[in-house]
């Protein structure tokens, strides 16, 4: 069984059915990349998994336990965390604030009233951001107002701030649209880097076919809401219905 | 030192020496002179300063770092105020039993309403917290009548139990038998300097309120408070719920209210519902802008700038305009007099309001923005002079809160 079990989940917006008996297995210790053109309702699965939304139909089961009904805060102590399309993060706080609100939350859990005690004092924590900051090259940001980073900037700093809380399964949307090339490809060792590191488990939406081949070891086409073939990278390739369904509009994709 | 860094060390000690000399730094012209009306350092007065620092502190602790416009904050102050009443009727015109009751009740009260308010954010909970505040006032009118007197108001009188109380105790508010009123007067160079018990009692506790409030600005729990405020979606994703977090923000405002209340009655052993109003609200937000919401500086600035307002510039009234203006020729004096007249004396709130809109408009950090400003002007102006080039230029830099 699989880290992450996705049966028949149905999602329907007014008169679209976004999501359409969705099964889908994430085996632990895995890269599995999620493709499929703009609209195939990839972002709202992962909404879906966070708590975000409440599907029609279906269940989901994490790491033995149920998801669904549960709170987007008892989702990730669960040990679900994910990387937003488009970034979310606390922009009139520092680099360095963002980092450390993670760490407090996998620390303290849900709340708690530490209200009297200095951040400065907490020295372990301090040096847990500080490592991640690096990790993703961004120390020397540590002072700056984390609205005005760039685009990429952004993003790398979402990430790190969702892998410095060492989730089971990382939920990554779109995580290098908006990044240089060369960001791309850190990200990519980046990635690679933190698998071979630690037991966690991905989930990547990408639209760039060269992260996805990169990285994944299974990789899920969706299209209209449905899966149209679950695989291992090299069968994906030449599968005639991907090429039909996701191939054939990739000069779409690669904007989106 | 005390768990701070030196730079806020620095700012403690600033806060300390300012608050412990504000009877001197308050006089600062000459009895006698025409200026001498605009001197602020009689006891009433500078209680005031020290009661609604400490409101507009509070308040700043959920305003200014969660975001959260609270409308009803009056409604704490006006609890705190009764309930140091009843404990002076009850128990003990000593003052600390009545203190400690009203941040306990008050901060009940928070609570309840908190728990409430809370589901909802933005102008829904503004209009909540509102709507408790005048629910909480129209009852201090009527059903609440036993309790609060009406609108008489609450007092003390001689019958009161006073349980605690001997025979020969006090019966003005007291702190163990010294009663708040006691102050001792020093004359020097023209200038009348009093210092009130009552004052420096509430200094000390503002001192100690500005303290924690710092304390809560550098915890993590004032990082989260923060979080709140720019990003609760993410707040969620990242395992926390922000729920508690604001609650127990507006649960510390609020009794931070209450003791502003209780110390309110503790200068002046009467609680009325006038005090619960929403005018009343209204100001402590006022403030809290004013001065520079989120900073910490700034609510006390604010608190400060308001109370001058209501109770200096009120008084010019006609006569002193003219007495100003004598030195012109009639006409233009009466023409002058004419058109300062509305802005002061009764028309102080006009005047406030217009500063109001300027601040809002051109220094939207309050006036802890313009004081950066204006240091920032200072610092850049004598490098200039120094002949050296200022490289490191950063325009408009919103205040930080380390400020
Ligand atoms: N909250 C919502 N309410 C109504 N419709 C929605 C909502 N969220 C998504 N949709 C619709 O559901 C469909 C799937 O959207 P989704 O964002 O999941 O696509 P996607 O696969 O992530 O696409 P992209 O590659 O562009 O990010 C789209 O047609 C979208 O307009
Ligand atoms: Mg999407």
């Amino acid at each position: 069984m699989g880290l992450l079990e996705v049966k028949n989940i149905g999602k329907r917006f007014g008169g679209l059915q976004a999501l359409d008996d969705v099964t889908l297995s994430v085996r632990e210790n895995t890269i599995h990349a999620i493709i499929g053109p703009n609209g195939a309702g990839k972002s709202t699965l992962l909404n879906v998994l966070v708590g975000k939304l409440i599907p029609d139909t279906g269940s989901v089961m994490f790491d033995g336990q149920s998801v669904l009904g549960r709170k987007p805060h008892e989702i990730n102590q669960m040990g679900i965390s994910r990387v937003f399309q488009t970034p979310e993060i606390f922009g009139e706080l520092s680099v360095m604030e963002n980092m450390l609100i993670p760490c407090f939350a996998k620390r303290d859990g849900a709340f708690r009233l530490h209200a009297i005690e200095s951040i400065r004092s907490e020295k372990g924590l301090n040096a847990q951001a500080e490592q991640m900051l690096s990790d993703v090259n961004m120390i020397d940001k540590r002072h700056m107002n984390a609205a005005s980073l760039s685009r990429g900037d952004k993003r790398r700093l979402e990430m790190a701030m969702c892998l410095v809380q060492q989730p089971k399964l990382l939920l990554l949307d779109e995580p290098t649209a908006g990044m240089a090339r060369a960001d791309t490809n850190n990200t990519i060792e980046l990635l690679r880097e933190l698998k071979s590191k630690h037991d966690i488990t991905m989930v990547i939406i990408e639209h760039d076919m060269h992260v996805v081949f990169s990285l994944a070891e299974r990789i899920t086409v969706l299209a209209q809401g449905t899966p149209l073939v679950e695989d291992i990278p090299a069968n994906i390739k030449g599968h005639p219905k991907v090429q039909e369904a996701y191939l054939g509009q990739s000069a779409e994709g690669a904007t989106g | 030192m005390l768990g701070l860094n030196t730079k806020d060390t620095r700012l403690l000690l600033i806060v300390i020496a300012l608050t412990l000399s504000t009877p001197i730094l308050l006089q600062p012209f000459a009895e006698g002179t025409g200026l001498a009306q605009f001197n602020a350092g009689y006891p009433d007065l500078m209680q005031r300063f020290a009661i609604f620092g400490i409101f507009a502190i509070g308040f700043n602790i959920l305003f200014g770092l969660t975001g959260y416009l609270s409308f009803g904050h009056a409604a704490f102050l006006g609890v705190g105020s009764y309930s140091a009443v009843w404990m002076f009727k009850l128990l003990s015109m000593n003052i600390l039993p009545g203190l400690i009751l009203a941040v306990i009740v008050s901060g009940l009260f928070a609570l309840l309403i908190g728990f409430v308010s809370l589901r909802r954010s933005g102008i829904y909970f503004s209009i909540l917290t509102l709507a408790f505040a005048q629910m909480s006032f129209n009852l201090a009118y009527s059903v609440l009548t036993p309790i609060t007197n009406g609108e008489t108001g609450l007092q003390v009188t001689l019958n009161d139990p006073r349980i605690l109380d001997g025979v020969n105790a006090s019966p003005y508010t007291n702190l163990f038998g010294l009663p708040m009123s006691s102050s001792v007067k020093l004359e020097l160079l023209g200038r009348l300097f009093t210092f009130n018990l009552g004052y420096y009692f509430c200094a000390v506790i503002a001192i100690l309120a500005f303290y924690l409030s710092l304390r809560i600005f550098r915890s993590p729990f004032g990082l989260m408070l923060r979080a709140v405020k720019c990003n609760q979606q993410r707040m969620s994703y990242t395992g926390l719920n922000a729920r508690p977090y604001t609650l127990a923000a507006f649960v510390i405002s609020g009794m931070y209210a209450g003791l502003a209340g209780g110390l309110l009655a503790a200068m002046d052993p009467l609680a009325g519902a006038e005090r619960m109003q929403w005018t009343a609200s209204g100001e402590v937000v006022l403030m809290t802008i004013l001065g520079g919401a989120g900073t910490l500086m700034g609510p006390v600035l604010g608190a400060g700038f308001i109370k001058y307002f209501e109770n200096i510039f009120s008084k010019i009234n006609d006569t002193v305009l003219h007495s100003w203006f004598a030195f012109l020729p009639d006409g233009i004096e009466d023409a002058l007099v004419f058109v300062v007249q509305p802005f002061v004396g009764k028309g102080w709130q006009l005047t406030l309001g217009l500063v109001f809109m300027l601040v809002v408009v051109f220094l939207p950090g309050g006036l802890m923005e313009g004081g950066q400003r204006i240091s920032a002007w200072i610092r850049r102006k004598s490098r200039k002079d120094d002949g050296r080039a200022d490289s490191e230029h950063r325009p408009g830099t919103s205040p930080h809160i380390a400020e």
